[in-house]
């Protein structure tokens, strides 16, 4: 399991934009760097990224090596209700990571 | 011990890294990893949106002016819009003129975003220009750059 770090606010009112802030601890391999004796380091990066609001994707991002390490997304969300909120992130073997935080809309 | 003898072997020897630039094969030295173009970009942006031609405005692309390390740079993308259900980005690709590849990242989303932004943090491998392009559900494409000198490139380091 990767280090998720997610800043969201556990209140808003219904109606309201709210910002969410979600990083992962991850290298990101280019694929493109050699190691020292010359060999060419495997490309491991995360792909996909979803942010799921009570089962609805309301964000979803794709990831080539030009994002760098421990990646951050910065997006927005309208509170429509109170519910949770999931952010997902899949690697190129299909391992999913994930995190959620819980959202109390007013 | 065996190890050891396998990095002395692989280590290049200073007259053969010579002779090899002498002979016009030094760029073996160095990954040789074809680099994007602007026109490759928009090969890319071409592939993407099924040959539909975006028109400049509407997006906004935020990077610093300089960059002193490649490897991170803190971005930004803005669109205008009202983003209802009438009117509203659906997606947001991101691509550099100068990388190994041209993509970088593509966000999609909705009318529920409330707005049309996007931040994140890129790897620039060289000054370059960063454009984004961004399709509305009307299907009309827009795009916006910004440019950045950067001192220490990313990618291949």
């Amino acid at each position: 399991m990767l280090m998720i770090r997610i800043k969201a606010p556990s209140k808003a009112k219904k109606g309201e934009v709210i910002e969410l802030k979600a990083m992962i601890q991850h290298k990101m391999e280019t694929g493109y760097r050699r190691d020292r004796y010359g060999r060419q380091i495997p490309k491991d990066i995360l792909r996909r990224f979803e942010c799921i609001y009570n089962d609805v994707v309301v964000f979803r991002a794709e990831f080539f090596p030009a994002v760098a390490a421990n990646p951050i997304l910065v997006f927005h969300t309208i509170a429509t209700e109170s519910g949770t909120l999931l952010f997902k992130w899949v690697d190129e073997a299909g391992v999913e990571s994930y995190d959620k935080v819980e959202l109390e809309v007013v | 011990m065996k190890e050891v003898e396998k990095i002395d072997n692989l280590r290049f020897k200073r007259r053969s890294v010579l002779k090899a630039s002498a002979l016009g094969v030094g760029a073996l030295v160095s990954p040789g990893v074809a680099l994007a173009t602007p026109a490759g970009v928009e090969k890319s942006i071409a592939s993407l949106f099924g040959g539909r031609v975006p028109e400049a405005g509407r997006v906004t692309v935020k990077i610093p002016p300089i960059t002193e390390n490649g490897t991170s740079v803190a971005f930004m993308v803005n669109v205008e819009s009202p983003m209802t259900l009438e009117d509203h980005v659906v997606r947001i690709a991101v691509f550099a003129e100068e990388n190994p590849v041209p993509d970088i990242a593509r966000f999609e989303l909705g009318p529920r975003a409330g707005i049309a932004r996007v931040e994140s943090r890129i790897r620039m491998n060289g000054s370059q220009r960063i454009r984004a392009v961004a399709e509305m559900n009307d299907g009309s494409l827009w795009s916006g750059y910004a440019f950045s000198i950067v001192t220490l490139a990313a990618c291949l380091l």
